[in-house]
């Protein structure tokens, strides 16, 4: 809590010198070996004191702390002779190709240096400038075989992957031979490269001197890193890290005894080039080139690299992403008695999840209670902080003496309470809706729940999805979470600046039931279902209409109390397939502005909606007016009353919508997609006819009477001539059910309001599927020449190609059976083809675009500062509070302006 | 024999109109966005539209885009070797 500040300025990377590597070492490690035989390190060996202990009953001889405190410490390792470091070998060998070989400067003239030079000192900011500038260096100077310094040929430098490089060099004859060329000598000539002429290299004389490319001295780093594991057998397992040190050690000692007995050239160089393979493996065991380390057991050894690179790597596993505390995760499932922005937090988790709460005068007594309820209880504690930061665990022994001592200045960790903000989200967190700010309600069980429209936005069901729950632990994190995060905030998508949160499939069915023409309620009916929805009416209006004594409410008048009370809109809705029946009433609205409602109701139709001062005169409700994606009451009211208006008006409506679906009763089952004879023999009609079409275009076709269409082949114009006179074929056949099938259907309202299925799906139901394709085209895979050994060979018929006469109702052939899977698994494929694609695209996406802001001045930056765009969006529209991405509707505006006059007269 | 054809691309109607910005303007702009000619995005100097306009690096050039969303747009590259 009180740790001391620093601030990170900047960072720079560079190469450890061999002294440097000296210096930080605690121990030089000669022996290869861990432990002794009665458990304890060996001094000199890889599991060294000095460099930090895993045994909790040892002490660090460097630090002397114990294995939680100490940090641990380098070793080092002396090498025999040098060795490449592959992280480096290619950076190595482009050094040797552009010096010179005799007297270590760049093989450049001197005009060149100092040109490169000032053009260095010109693109200071850029790196991918200073990168190109190198490579322009590097390329200048491999070519030159002359030292424009020294005047020394220079030779040709092959390189062989991994760390293996040759000179070619000439004999007197001028004949061509090999000279390997070991890592001494590749030291030596770097070591000659003055400190002046590495800039040009892209190198820093201060931080990474070519030749410390060239191991010497080999870092063993601290024990802490390499842990090893006792197993339950008793037997030590050492870490791949160790294994591959001891290696290294191990090699290295032969080397040093066979120069020292003044062996054979060829074989120390045999043993050196071995040493040279452990510490290449050593660095990273998938070195192309060479076969990677194993294990005993035959598993490749995870080394430094390994540990890094990847998904699984330090940075994306560790770095990147990391484990956090004060997070729930578990079970959804619905509750529509829920505001949209509260998440319905299970007891248990309530009571383990905890806010910080500073004590002060005003909830001294509060937190007091919680803490003599203690962790067992709920509304409980479970940690306090005292004045000095010490955390105290509150425990049943222990939990009135803190209550006791309680005083401002101290902080409760409490249970989470009601009303406590926290941070709700579903992966994939593919946009920003997908982390939202809810409140809690504590419930009992054991799911978190949530209100049903919610769901679109984190893309959630409740077939066994899970989702996460973090609570922010401070006062500025709550603040945040509140102003920017709450759901109410995401209800208009920024992705096309409509509203993402809505009602959704009964919720859209009940508006129509509520809504249409003809829908009337009485008292009792009204009393409850407003007291459902928690509307707030101090007196009901005055009926619309009172038969035999009773009084009646149209569900328009309902509806109506829920709407801000001067909101106008008029709009068409889906119900509206009729043109001519929505164009008198609204010639009539936009020539009157304020039309009566007498006259109103006279041409009132449920295709058009039309709201005037928060009353609902003509039209039902249906997806247009507060479903996702094109609800306009919503939108506009989101707009003109703001988020905590639209949050109310959208709980309430749907609480309404429920009331009115559950009390009048919303059923749907195969007998809804009953056809009467007379349909049935049309829709048969309809398939012959089709059929014959078809035959007459095959016999056209094979007659040679066929015009091709222009850019198409005879075959393709068949193709596309029969595809049209099938999919017209469906179209009709569905045209006929839907006239069969009135809006007393539950089948029909649902797709005609556009609460859940298309009008296609109780054609498919009740009529016939039609055709099955495959890439846009008939089937036509299978057997040679036919899709299926039930047709001739070369049949181009409809039957024979995928065209389905029969209805889900109807049930399906065999054949047609087999066609329908057909169809039916280009939709799977495509659909899991194209998650792998877009989440991989969406990765590359964030990647390039993760850093980029705007700035207080418009304009759109990365970190440094480069522009990217001079104006966000180049018009600096806020896209979620844009008009359909205009900065101002002005229709809008002059219409209500228009209004306001008028009714002033 | 055929009569030598010139060519400028700006007649084409997809090319903005581009315009090398003078001294003054230049400062103008570096003031205005608060930056560095090194923090402007960058144009080659091997780019159709600059060789037609005879910018030289270190020049500023302005192009005046159509936008969907804003109707005009001004956008500001500099010059650069390639």
């Amino acid at each position: 809590m009180h740790s001391m500040k620093k601030v990170i300025g900047s960072i720079e990377f560079g190469i450890l010198s061999p002294q440097e590597i000296r210096k930080m070492s605690a121990a030089e490690i000669t022996v290869p070996d861990t432990y002794s035989e009665d458990g304890y390190p060996i001094d000199g060996g890889l599991m060294d004191r000095r460099l930090g202990v895993i045994d909790p009953n040892l002490r660090c001889e460097t630090c002397g702390a114990n294995y939680k405190e100490c940090p641990g410490h380098f070793g080092h390792i002396e090498l025999a002779r040098p060795v490449i470091h592959v992280g480096f070998a290619k950076t190595i060998y482009r050094i040797l190709e552009s010096t010179c070989r005799e007297c270590g400067r760049i093989r450049l003239t001197d005009e060149e240096i100092e040109e490169y030079m000032t053009k260095f000192n010109v693109n200071e900011a850029r790196k991918s400038e200073i990168d190109a500038l190198v490579t322009e260096v590097y390329k200048k100077a491999r070519e030159r075989m002359v030292c424009p310094h020294c005047g020394a040929p220079q030779y040709q430098i092959k390189f062989e992957r991994p760390t293996i490089y040759w000179e070619i060099r000439r004999d007197e004859e001028g004949n061509e031979y090999r000279h390997r060329m070991m890592p001494s000598e590749i030291r030596d000539r770097l070591e000659k490269i003055p400190d002046k002429d590495l800039p040009l290299l892209g190198l820093d004389p201060e931080k990474s001197r070519p030749e410390w490319m060239v191991l010497t001295v080999l870092p063993v780093p601290p024990v802490t890193v390499r842990p090893s594991i006792t197993l339950e057998s008793g037997i030590r397992a050492e870490d791949d890290l160790t294994h591959k040190l001891v290696d290294i050690i191990r090699i290295n000692a032969r080397l040093k005894q066979n120069i020292e007995a003044g062996a054979p050239q060829l074989i120390i160089e045999d043993l050196w080039d071995l040493l040279q393979y452990h510490v290449t493996t050593y660095f990273d065991n998938e070195t192309s080139g060479i076969p990677p380390a194993k294990h005993k057991s035959g598993r490749p050894l995870k080394t430094l690299a390994q540990r890094l690179k990847g998904k699984e790597g330090r940075f994306r596993k560790n770095l990147s992403g990391k484990r956090v505390n004060f997070s729930a995760r578990t079970v959804i499932s619905p509750d529509p008695m829920i505001s949209i922005n509260e998440v319905g937090v299970p007891l248990v988790v309530a009571m383990e999840l905890t806010v910080p709460e500073k004590v002060t005068e005003f909830n001294i007594e509060k937190l007091r209670k919680m803490i003599l309820n203690g962790p067992e209880k709920y509304p409980g504690a479970n940690y306090v902080i005292d004045p000095q930061g010490r955390r105290i665990r509150l425990m049943e022994s222990n939990k009135e003496n803190i209550a006791n001592m309680l005083d401002i200045g101290w902080t409760v960790e409490r249970h989470l309470l009601d009303g406590d903000i926290v941070l709700f989200n579903r992966q994939p967190s593919l946009h920003r809706m997908s982390i939202m700010a809810h409140r809690v309600r504590v419930m009992p069980y054991k799911t978190f729940r949530l209100n049903l429209a919610v769901c679109p936005p984190y893309n959630a069901d409740f077939d066994g999805d899970e989702m996460n729950l973090h609570v922010p632990q401070t006062e500025e994190a709550q603040a945040e979470a509140r102003i920017l995060m709450e759901v109410q905030n995401h209800i208009l998508s920024p992705r096309y600046g409509g509203p993402i949160i809505g009602g959704i499939q009964d919720h859209i069915s009940g508006g129509y039931l509520l809504t249409r023409e003809g829908s009337y309620f009485t008292k009792y009916e009204v009393e409850q279902m407003l007291m459902f929805a928690g509307v707030d009416v101090k007196e009901l209006p005055k009926p619309d209409k009172v038969e035999n004594g009773i009084e009646y409410w149209s569900g328009k008048t309902i509806f109506s109390l829920l709407l801000p009370k001067d909101l106008t809109i008029w709009y068409r809705n889906k119900l509206c397939d009729d043109p001519s029946q929505c164009e008198p009433i609204e010639k009539l609205i936009e020539e009157k502005l304020v039309p009566s409602e007498e006259e109103i109701r006279k041409v009132a139709t449920d295709g058009f909606v039309y709201i005037h001062n928060g009353k609902l005169l003509s039209g039902a409700i249906d997806k247009k007016a507060y479903g996702r994606e094109d609800g306009k009451i919503l939108d506009i009211i989101v707009r003109e009353y703001g988020v905590e208006r639209a949050r109310q008006f959208l709980d309430q409506v749907t609480k309404l919508a429920i009331w009115v679906i559950t009390h009048k009763g919303f059923t749907t089952g195969i007998d809804d997609e009953d056809l009467p004879d007379e349909a049935k023999a049309r829709i048969r009609e309809i398939i012959m006819e089709a059929e014959k079409k078809v035959q007459r275009l095959i016999e056209a076709y094979k007659n040679g009477e066929l015009e091709p269409l222009p850019g198409k082949t005879l075959e393709e114009t068949l193709e596309s001539k029969i595809m049209a006179v099938l999919s017209e074929a469906r179209d009709n056949a569905g045209k006929v059910a839907e006239k069969y099938l009135g809006m007393n259907n539950h089948t029909v309202i649902m797709a005609k309001t556009g609460a859940r299925g298309k009008i296609l799906n109780i054609t498919q139901m009740a009529a016939m599927l039609g055709q099955q394709s495959i890439r846009g085209k008939r089937l036509y895979r299978g057997y040679r020449n036919r899709v299926l050994s039930h047709f001739k060979p070369g049949d181009l018929g409809a039957r024979a190609k995928g065209f389905i006469v029969n209805s889900y109702k109807s049930g399906l052939s065999p054949q047609e059976y087999f066609f329908h899977a057909m169809g039916g698994r280009e939709g799977l494929v495509d659909t899991a083809v194209r998650t792998a694609q877009s989440g991989y695209m969406q990765r590359r996406l964030i990647n390039a675009l993760q850093d980029l802001k705007v700035d207080y001045d418009g304009t759109v930056r990365d970190p440094t500062g480069i522009i990217v765009q001079f104006r966000y969006g180049e018009d600096g529209v806020d896209p979620m509070k844009s008009w359909g991405g205009k900065t101002v509707d002005v229709d809008r505006v002059i219409m209500r302006t228009l209004i306001k006059i008028r009714e002033k007269g | 024999m055929t009569a030598k054809k010139t060519f400028t691309i700006f007649d084409q109607e997809l090319v903005p109109e581009h315009r090398i910005l003078s001294e003054e303007e230049k400062e103008e702009l570096l003031k205005r966005y608060r930056v560095k000619l090194s923090q402007l995005p960058q144009i080659k100097a091997s780019d159709p539209a600059v060789q037609a306009l005879g910018a030289k690096p270190g020049d500023v050039i302005e192009i005046k885009r159509k936008s969907p969303t804003a109707g005009v747009y001004y956008y500001y590259r500099i010059v650069v070797e390639d």
